[in-house]
């Protein structure tokens, strides 16, 4: 059996600190000297560890050093490199490797990144080779990630195993960027992979945001704001079910990004991690946040930047969690996932939570901390 | 045994029949009224001069002009346009409990169609003594202390009980506080529908995938001193039973709530459980539909709501009371919540409703219940068998008395969903079915509840059908998507269509206003 794995070593660090994306190597610059690390190597790593029962059953073909190679021969599997070692690594780099890969024959691919990196690959191997995606970007709406790095290795782990059969075309999409200068979230499709299908572990594709979400928006908005406490911070998560709360406040926006509001005024916009641990430091705060379309994330998608230390500072009961009735039923019975990338913190979240979803209704949903 | 036989050549009766108003002509009548003699008008004089003015009318109606002849063809044909009430496979009806009402009972309720709800209480003797004969009918199979049978329907009886529970927490000082009501996503819409009216804050409760009804843990996290009462739908529409209900209730009375048991769903149930067992303070009953009468397009219906003697205070006025001699309504009850409907009722849906039991009797009543969720599961096996059914939450276990299907399956493998099966069994002569409440939890549902009166033939008539249907959905999906193409209106209504303001017209003058300006 050959399994092609590659790590795109630099997926997420936009995301903690404030970004929206890590794609372009300005960008990569900026998050490193805001502090931002590689954490994809380590997710890639969780998932690979799941395969070890078969260490010596399968041949890794790999890309060098943190793309794939370090990460295998740091849990014990001898692989097969591909191209040379590079210090600074870009897309061509994954479309290279993907593109031998495919040409190496191998039975499966798992791969690290998020929606760039599943573009990237897409574009080489299209539907031609069966592939899972291990979550690591800041954006994740292609349906080709697994819920978490542990489901990603489970699936190839069943698939390796011949015992999960079905595959099923997984939607790759990415940030429609015209949409989104003109101030929308809208996930462009960009082609269709083949995936490895089991229900509980691949990630659903995100839901659509048809207009007459927007009045339910709006009076859940009405809502939050109608209990606003004074002196209290109010941080408030990305997407568009939150943007009403500004709206209705008459404030500044941001949709991809984190912004922070005390007595109805705007204190910081477009925040990280760092940005709203020193405002919010010794102060009493409550998180507003969102559950991220489909695939049901209120922590750990979108949002990096109110990471586990955030949550921490805030307390699990000072977090209000908002969305539409329709957005909850379109998870189709899955719970709610948080991911922070801490596991205590995500521990704190096993439990059934209330949800706003109008004016005067709620609904009670069970939390699933990864 | 009757043979199964699938009604391949069946074709409906298509009149393309007009609206009646399009029929008339000028000048023509049906009937010639005379001229009344001289001798009498004389004597009666200006007969509208005792009318106010405001009463009388400037215009003469616009009524259709049209001969004896010609009305009776018209509403000959509309009727053969239709399949009829009790003489169809009504099994696709779920949550509706659609069942055989017995026709002896439409002829006995015409026996009081002579009495007015005004007349003096000691010449309604009669139809009063069937009220508080059925009342204590209703408080033996629910365990409930009192009933009122003054709701028209299911959902003004919920009104009803949240009416009183407002009442309730308002005479304890509490409502200010208690502004919480807590329900499941697969109990009745109106559980939820009619406590916001009250004024209630909702919380809503979704089933674990597993079990197919809400875990404690999520009770308990809805659960606090806001809550106010519990409204719950048990079989829910899933058809699945919450064997747990009991301990819903326990917690929910912890915390100073009411619960409130909705039985819309009790047809599996007669004579099996109580809500009194299960603890509950108040529950209540679709009279049409689990007591044997006509509804939807075919009668009226009555919404009995029951509750134990701690909240009987509350109950609408007039009660119907019996002092050992003579029957009579009780007005005289100070804390009532007032009157939900005119007078006391629908009185010939509680007659019916009466006959109905007394011709079943206790026995016959749990043999209904039996009956309906024997049927069900037989049906369920056999739907199940079809490829590309499939039934969403606690996979394996049986339901009670409906179940709510899906074609998931189906539609991806085929493109053809939910929607177009409906409209394609209306080919077969069967009434299309019922999919489900919104919003649509379950994706492609349709609702099935096979109730006591349908034969095996019927059900397996009915799962034949849809077998058929989904292989058509293989062989031929354009057939199934262009359906119906042997009903009386083979024309697809498309809900965009309905939702818009500037087309709909529910009136002959609103059509003519919006579609024929000219």
């Amino acid at each position: 059996m050959k399994l092609g794995f590659i790590v795109n070593p630099i997926a997420g660090m936009g995301g903690k600190v404030g970004l929206k994306g890590t794609d372009g190597k300005e960008v990569l610059e900026k998050a490193r000297q805001l502090g931002a690390y590689p954490e994809a190597p380590e997710k890639a790593k969780k998932a690979l560890k799941i395969l070890i029962s078969l260490i010596d059953q399968i041949e890794i073909i790999t890309c060098p050093g943190s793309m794939g190679e370090d990460e295998a021969t740091q849990l014990g599997f001898k692989s097969i490199i591909i191209g040379d070692r590079k210090t600074n690594v870009g897309p061509e780099d994954t479309e290279e490797a993907a593109s031998k890969m495919l040409e190496m024959g191998v039975d499966l691919l798992l791969f690290a990144g998020g929606d760039g990196t599943a573009r990237n690959i897409y574009n080489v191997i299209g539907d031609k080779l069966p592939a899972i995606g291990i979550p690591a970007g800041v954006k994740i709406h292609s349906a080709v990630y697994a819920n978490h790095p542990r489901s990603a290795g489970e699936v190839a782990l069943k698939y390796l195993k011949g015992e999960l059969k079905t595959i099923r075309e997984a939607e790759v999409m990415d940030i429609d960027e015209e949409a989104y200068r003109e101030g929308q979230v809208t996930a462009k499709l960009y082609g269709y992979m083949k995936v490895p299908y089991e229900r509980q572990l691949v990630q659903s594709l995100k839901a659509g945001r048809p207009e007459q979400e927007e009045s339910a928006r709006k009076s859940i908005a009405d809502r939050i704001v109608s209990e606003m406490e004074p002196d209290i911070f109010y941080i408030i998560g990305s997407g568009t079910s939150t943007r009403p709360i500004m709206e209705k406040l008459g404030l500044p926006n941001t949709l991809l990004g984190i912004d922070i509001v005390k007595n109805k005024k705007l204190v910081a916009s477009d925040v990280g991690e760092k940005d709203i641990l020193k405002i919010i430091n010794g102060k009493k705060a409550k998180i507003i946040v969102t559950v991220i379309g489909g695939q049901g994330y209120i922590f750990g998608r979108g949002n990096q930047q109110l990471s586990g230390n955030v949550i921490k500072m805030v307390g699990k009961d000072n977090i209000r969690i908002i969305a539409t009735k329709n957005k909850i039923i379109s998870l189709g019975g899955q719970p709610i996932l948080v991911d922070t990338g801490d596991d205590e913190v995500n521990k704190m979240f096993n439990r059934y939570m209330r949800i706003l979803t109008s004016y005067n209704e709620e609904i009670i949903y069970k939390v699933k901390g990864l | 045994m009757a043979k199964l036989k699938i009604r391949e050549n069946y074709h409906q009766a298509r009149w393309d029949e007009p609206i009646i108003y399009e029929l008339s002509t000028p000048g023509e009548r049906g009937i010639l009224v005379p001229q009344p003699e001289k001798e009498i008008k004389d004597e009666s004089g200006d007969i509208l001069s005792s009318l106010p003015e405001n009463m009388r009318r400037k215009d003469k109606p616009n009524l259709p002009e049209i001969s004896q002849k010609h009305v009776l063809a018209h509403y000959l044909h509309l009727s053969q346009e239709t399949l009829g009430s009790n003489l169809n496979n009504d099994i696709s009806q779920g949550t509706c409990t659609m069942k055989y009402n017995p026709r002896i009972n439409e002829k006995l309720a015409t026996l009081i169609q002579h009495v007015h709800p005004s007349q003096d209480e000691n010449t309604m003797q009669g139809i009063l003594s069937i009220y508080y004969r059925f009342e204590n009918f209703l408080k033996e199979i629910s365990g409930m202390d009192r009933f009122t049978l003054q709701p028209g329907g299911g959902s003004h009886a919920v009104y009803t009980a949240a009416s009183i529970i407002r009442a309730y927490h308002e005479s304890k000082g509490e409502l200010e506080q208690r502004n919480e009501v807590i329900t499941t996503i697969f109990s009745h819409p109106c559980d939820a529908a009619t406590p916001a009216t009250a004024g209630f804050k909702v919380i809503t409760l979704f089933p674990n995938e597993e079990t197919g009804i809400p875990d404690i843990e999520a009770l308990e996290e809805a659960v606090s001193e806001r809550t106010a009462a519990v409204f719950i739908t048990n079989p829910e529409d899933t058809g699945i039973y919450n064997k747990d209900i009991d301990e819903f209730v326990r917690i929910v009375h912890e915390a100073g709530a009411l619960c409130f048991y909705d039985q819309a769903n009790a047809n599996g149930m007669l004579g099996i459980a109580r809500a009194r067992e299960a603890g509950f303070d108040m529950c209540h009953f679709n009279v049409h539909k689990t007591f044997g009468t006509p509804h939807g397009c075919s009668g009226p219906g009555t919404g009995a709501l029951g509750v134990r003697d701690y909240l009987a205070r509350f109950l609408p006025i007039p009660t119907v009371e019996f002092n050992g001699e003579k029957y009579y309504l009780d007005y005289d009850r100070p804390e009532s919540i007032g009157k939900v409907r005119g007078f006391f009722g629908v009185a010939p849906v509680v007659l019916k409703a009466y006959s109905w039991v007394m011709m079943l009797g206790a026995e016959g009543l749990k043999e209904v219940a039996e009956i309906s969720v024997l049927n069900n599961n037989y049906l369920q096996k056999k739907i199940e068998d079809i490829p590309g059914v499939d039934v969403w939450y606690a996979r394996g276990r049986h339901r009670l008395e409906q179940v709510r299907y899906n074609w998931i399956e189906l539609e991806k493998e085929t493109g053809v969903g939910t929607d177009d099966i409906m409209r394609r069994i209306g080919d077969y002569g069967i009434q299309h079915y019922w999919t489900s409440h919104h919003p649509w939890v379950v994706p492609e549902p349709f609702t099935l509840e096979p109730c006591e009166t349908y034969s095996k033939a019927d059900l397996d008539e009915y799962a034949a059908v849809l077998e058929r249907i989904a292989e058509e959905a293989r062989k031929d999906p354009e057939l199934v998507k262009a359906s119906p193409h042997k009903c009386a209106s083979n024309v697809i209504v498309k809900p965009e269509e309905l939702n818009d303001p500037d087309k709909w017209a529910v009136t002959w003058r609103a059509y003519l206003k919006k579609h024929r300006k000219e």
